[in-house]
């Protein structure tokens, strides 16, 4: 990659590095969260969550999607704002208006895409927001950085480009900066996704060297095997509210049952599963930065439901993006009936009878400022080429009622409620699919409208269609599909039958269990 | 409630006063009575029938380049190269007409067929520069609006200059079969003045009813989920903007084979950034586009009388139009100015 | 042509390039903090009678520059707030501008048109102007160029070695970096979107007070387009922007020697020259083809040549920016 700054002068290194300067400095310095309260509109993020940590000392922080791991800890690094509830460090009350006062208060958080300038190299970096001098003062700085990395054990270069390194590295640089800066709370957010097995250590044993001096160390993690691994203690919140909190070592079994609620078991479901393979997948490799897959099998048959468990960034997306034509193949192959669509793009898939309805409503999957009868029209091959309105608002009114949509033909699909808009998701979809790849099924809708929307999709399902989808709703998974597995970090577990499965188990392949 | 509503039906006038109010303020301190200033703009535009002519004369390519813009407007995208489009559009008739000989009934319509094929492939190359190689279509226009400019001075200077010698200031004229019949003594040709008012219409039908119309719309607003439901995204935006160069294209020709009788060296006069400056006010709302291409035209026309009577500078209309725009711009969003609507959506991130 | 001549000629390129190399800088500095500044061509007409007028009515060249000055910053500050306070399309409000800057220059200049006025004195520096090759070039200028050569200097220095120079970039690159790290994003945007503005205006008066006296309508019409595809080629740095000027200005003086020789052919490609190479760069841009080029370079020279080869844009350049956005996508 290219690095766009001008070449700066290569700073005179200390001659030999052999001794590091001794021991990190720092006072001890006492967490107290009271009461904190975070409202989106009607979402209650953080309900009057009260916890306290004590310096030294690594603690976990667990829950599912939605349960308010990261709107605390951004409240806490002071990228939000509480809506009430109290901060206190060290016994005062401390007023965290913005990430760069948090961080003078001792605060720092390291977020999944740490925030550096990926152009600039790595000592511009750590240098900007420094300090309030005008003129640059490379060489304290450099010794400064290269101190602190030589005490942690990390490899730096300080003429490197932010840009060529790998997030591993970005880590590293940004815990320096923040130790440097006075942190003594440092917060990590999902740091382990996306980095080697290497790294890992690396950043595990640094981890644990911050807490011997006397550093605060907050993992939001939902790695279990991790957590249990690295953490003194753990919080799991739940829905927004701290529901429990364990010493390590804790079972998994009682963790898994503090994240997740108990679901009741079903009765088996009639099984509509046909004996010919609708999906195959054979050594799929998908590869994002972030995220990568790695030589996965899969089998969904016609008429079978297949749920995919997993946290939000696991890889469930990744895998129905690349399905649907969305994302490139980085290896491996995809058969669609029998046939090998690894190449094909999205629209050719479409017409052969894939389908994927994305989780988000207004951003990927209905145009705002059209009208339900122009998105039916757009969905729809096409016939000639003007758009015969009268034929399509009959359609789209059809469509109303069988999916029970509150709106008209006319109406534009951002004025419809998020449960219509998902309805109408569903509206768009052809008949005789094959597949459908879905996101999040039932995401914001009620129960009852879930229930019918289900009804719908199992409709499909008796005609031979295979459903593929993800949830964050461990009930919906074990109550609607045939068989379900978990992902974790881009690797997906076994696959287990619905029927026989628990939340326990689910919890603990979500958690990493292969 | 009454008085909201009272408000936000008058909000679209206040720019046009507020427009008016400073271009009076421009004539008083240059001595000049508004009044008089405004009267003599009015009749310079409608005077009497050939000034009005005029006025049509010019509105003409202006309607078929805004009539263009809408339809890239509608896909969501900014054709600055619109000014080189109409060039090349007239550069390809001026070569028709200057070297084929054929009689007029069939040099003409390969004259506008010509311009709207060199204005598509114009754009074609801006959008393919776009689509392909990720150039953003502002700078790809503003480029090619240089090379185009360019070009049409090295023909004028050069291989198509007059018998006389080259004076940079036009090629040869025209035999007189290649020019569009005019009215009278007029520049107005009925013919290029139909040829609008279809294309207006047509493009009205083809955004509103039309599966590409649909496309285009859809791809506009939100590319991705267009692309989610059906939509090629980069193949309906080539073709957005080829559509709108060969308008374009189309007006340009109409410049060089009625309004002038030659290539000269600002064949497009700045009637390309007009008509995006025109879409900017009109939005999408299609038939309005030719009502308000009619008030810049008959501005501009104006203006040129005001020159002649009060010997200000005609550019006098130009800054009308131009704060016009701008403070609709700026200000046009009553909604937003109150703090209503568009309020910041607080998310909470996926945790 | 002898050395003398030769070195007259060079030392005119210079001064004929220097508002160029002015505006480039301004603009430079304004993407740097991420917003597109389209009305250049305008406001330097605009500023470039206002400078003129107010220098003739005053009798200053000082009140003429402050005022183009003024100008600049005064159309870079309805840019601004549009873009940041209004959240409106800033290529939009940017065009208009430049179209508004043309007719109002036309307008508000006519009565000035054509009449000498004051100028900027040759002001040559003892000593250093009797350096063989090197004196006549760059010391026995006007002031204006020495203007414009500490002007880039500077401007380096504070993008490449200040505290604040960081901040700047920060703005244009990770926006939510720069918040994160106490920078005001926006505020920053405002005030280099005007010393930004305010230089572009300098240049348009460097022309009507000193390369091309006096004032008629169109007068230095297409610079300020030049001046926005030179900050691209001169991959938003104010080196190699005044860098891309002075080539631009060597070519044109070549074009026109050689079209004494070679009448039309050479001026129409000196004249495309700088569009072509703003295409290219910005083709550069959205391909790999550099990387590639890069790798199959030895790797002792891969630094050297990937240094003086960049061309990306500052990430955030264009895009607005609201602090407390989610960061996390």
């Amino acid at each position: 990659m290219l690095c766009k700054e001008e070449s700066v002068p290569q700073v005179a290194l200390l001659p030999n590095v052999q001794a590091c300067p001794s021991g990190l400095v720092g006072g001890k310095m006492q967490v107290s969260l009271q009461n904190i309260r975070k409202y989106f509109g009607a979402v209650r993020a953080n309900d009057g969550i009260s916890l306290t940590l004590a310096p030294g000392r690594i603690y976990g922080l667990l829950g599912e999607n939605g349960a308010g791991k990261s709107t605390l800890m951004k409240i806490l690094s002071g990228y939000h704002k509480a809506d009430s509830g109290r901060i206190e460090l060290d016994g005062r009350r401390a007023n965290l208006g913005s990430p760069a006062d948090a961080l003078a208060s001792g605060v720092g958080m390291i977020y999944q895409d740490p925030l550096d300038i990926p152009a600039m190299r790595v000592l511009d970096n750590f240098l900007l927001g420094r300090d309030a001098k005008v003129v640059l003062s490379r060489t304290t700085a450099a010794k400064a950085l290269l101190d602190q990395a030589c005490k942690m054990g990390f490899h730096i270069e300080l003429e490197a480009c932010i840009e060529t390194l790998t997030l591993g590295e970005r880590q590293q640089l940004e815990l320096l900066r923040l130790l440097s800066l006075g942190a003594e709370v440092f917060i990590l957010d999902e740091p382990t996704t996306g980095i080697s097995a290497e790294q890992k250590e690396s950043l595990f044993s640094s981890l644990r060297k911050l807490s011997e001096e006397g550093k605060t160390v907050i993992l939001v993690s939902h790695k279990l095997p991790e957590v249990q691994e690295l953490c003194h203690q753990v919080f799991v919140l739940r829905r927004g509210k701290l529901v429990g909190q364990a010493d390590i070592p804790c079972p998994t079994e009682q963790l898994v049952r503090m994240m997740f609620e108990e679901v009741p078991s079903r009765q088996k479901r009639r099984s509509l599963v046909r004996p010919e393979a609708a999906l195959d997948l054979h050594g799929l490799a998908v590869s994002t930065e972030r995220l990568q897959i790695k030589d996965m099998d899969l089998q969904v048959r016609a008429g079978e439901v297949f749920g995919l468990a997993g946290l939000e960034g696991s890889g469930q997306r990744l895998l129905l993006q690349a399905c649907a034509g969305l994302l490139p193949l980085a290896g491996g192959r995809i058969w669609l009936a029998g046939q090998d669509v690894s190449r094909w793009s999205y629209h050719r898939r479409r017409d052969k009878g894939v389908a994927y309805v994305p989780s988000g409503r207004l951003e990927e999957g209905l145009v705002a400022g059209l009208s339900l009868m122009e998105h039916v029209a757009l969905a729809s091959p096409q016939r000639g080429l003007v758009v015969d309105r009268r034929f399509f608002t009959q359609e789209t009114q059809a469509r109303i009622d069988h999916y029970r949509i509150v709106g008209r033909p006319e109406t534009r699909v951002e004025a419809l409620s998020g449960g219509n808009q998902q309805r109408s998701l569903y509206a768009l979809l052809r008949e005789d699919l094959r597949l459908i790849l879905i996101e999040h099924p039932t995401r914001g809708l009620d129960v009852r409208s879930a229930e019918w929307i289900w009804e719908l999709l199992l409709r499909r399902v008796e005609q031979g269609t295979a459903i593929l989808f993800a949830s964050a709703d461990l009930d919906e998974l074990i109550e609607r599909s045939d068989r379900i597995a978990a992902f974790s970090g881009g690797v997906m577990s076994r696959a287990v039958a619905a029927s026989e499965t628990s939340a326990d188990e689910l919890g603990r392949l979500i958690g990493g269990e292969r | 409630m009454n008085r909201e509503r009272l408000l936000r039906g008058i909000w679209p006038v206040v720019p046009v006063v507020a427009a008016l109010i400073v271009t009076g303020l421009l004539l008083a301190a240059f001595g000049v009575s508004p009044l008089d200033g405004f009267g003599a703009m009015l009749q310079g535009a409608f005077g009497d029938p050939t000034r009005t002519l005029s006025v049509l004369a010019f509105w003409v390519p202006m309607t078929l380049a805004a009539s263009g813009l809408v339809v890239t407007l509608t896909a969501g995208l900014w054709n600055i190269g619109v000014e080189g489009q109409i060039v090349m559009g007239a550069v390809a008739a001026s070569g028709l007409a200057l070297k084929l000989d054929a009689p007029r009934g069939v040099l003409i319509p390969l004259e506008l067929l010509a311009a709207m094929v060199a204005g598509a492939l114009w754009a074609g190359l801006a959008g393919i520069l776009k689509t392909r190689g990720k150039v953003h279509e502002i700078f790809g226009g503003l480029a090619l609006n240089g090379v185009a400019i360019i070009a049409t001075n090295y023909l004028i200077s050069g291989p198509w200059q007059p018998p006389e010698g080259g004076t940079f200031r036009g090629t040869a004229p025209f035999p007189a079969q290649a020019m569009l019949p005019l009215y009278g003594e007029s520049r107005l040709s009925p013919l290029s003045f139909l040829i609008a008012l279809v294309v207006v219409i047509g493009v009205y039908l083809v955004l509103r009813g039309t599966y590409p119309g649909l496309r285009l719309k859809g791809l506009g607003k939100n590319p991705r989920s267009a692309f989610l439901l059906g939509v090629s995204s980069e193949r309906e935006a080539l073709l957005a903007m080829m559509a709108c160069g060969a308008l374009a294209g189309l007006g340009g020709a109409v410049r060089v084979l009625s309004w002038f009788d030659s290539l000269r060296q600002s064949i497009s006069g700045g009637i390309g950034y007009l008509a995006l400056m025109v879409v900017m006010l009109a939005g999408f709302r299609v038939l309005l586009l030719p009502l308000i291409t009619l008030f810049f035209s008959a501005v501009l026309s104006g203006s040129i009388t005001l020159q002649l009577r009060t010997q200000l500078h005609s550019s006098l209309g130009g800054i009308l139009t131009g704060v016009l725009v701008l403070l609709v711009l700026m200000f046009g969003d009553l909604r937003q100015l109150t703090g209503r609507a568009s309020g910041a959506k607080e998310e909470p991130a996926d945790e | 042509m002898n050395e003398t001549e030769l070195v007259r000629v060079l030392a005119s390129i210079v001064l004929q390039a220097t508002p160029l190399m002015i505006a480039v800088c301004g603009e430079t500095i304004t993407e740097r903090a991420g917003i597109v500044n389209l009305s250049l061509d305008g406001t330097m007409l605009l500023a470039a009678m206002a400078g003129f007028v107010a220098g003739y009515l005053s009798d200053s060249v000082w009140v003429g520059f402050l005022a183009a000055a003024g100008v600049g910053a005064l159309f870079s500050f309805i840019l601004a707030f549009g873009s940041i306070r209004l959240r409106k399309d800033q290529y939009a409000i940017g065009f208009v501008l430049t179209l508004l800057g043309d007719d109002l220059s036309a307008f508000l200049g006519q009565n000035y048109t054509r009449i000498p006025g004051p100028h900027v004195v040759h002001l040559g520096i003892p000593f250093l102007r009797d350096i063989p090759l090197l004196g006549p070039l760059f010391f026995d200028q006007d002031p204006l160029v020495y203007f414009a050569f500490v002007l880039i200097g500077v401007t380096w220095w504070w993008l490449f070695r200040t505290q604040p120079g960081l901040r700047l970039r920060s703005a244009g690159e990770r926006p939510e970096t720069g918040f994160a790290r106490g920078v005001n994003v926006n505020r920053l945007r405002y005030v280099y979107t005007l010393i930004g503005g305010a230089l572009v205006g300098l240049a348009g008066a460097a022309y009507s007070l000193d390369i091309k006296l006096g004032w008629s309508e169109g007068h230095t019409r297409g610079l300020g387009w030049i001046a926005l595809a030179i900050v691209i080629f001169g991959g938003w740095s104010p080196l190699r922007g005044a860098l891309g000027a002075l080539l631009f200005g060597a070519s044109k003086a070549l074009a026109a020697a050689l079209q004494r020789a070679f009448p039309q052919v050479s001026v129409v490609a000196f004249n495309v020259t700088p569009w072509v190479l703003m295409i290219g760069v910005l083709l550069l841009v959205g391909s790999d083809v550099t990387e590639r080029l890069v790798a199959l370079i030895p790797a002792r020279f891969r630094t050297q040549v990937r240094h003086v080869l960049r061309v990306t844009p500052p990430r955030a350049l264009g895009k607005p920016f609201t602090p407390g956005e989610s960061i996390e996508k």
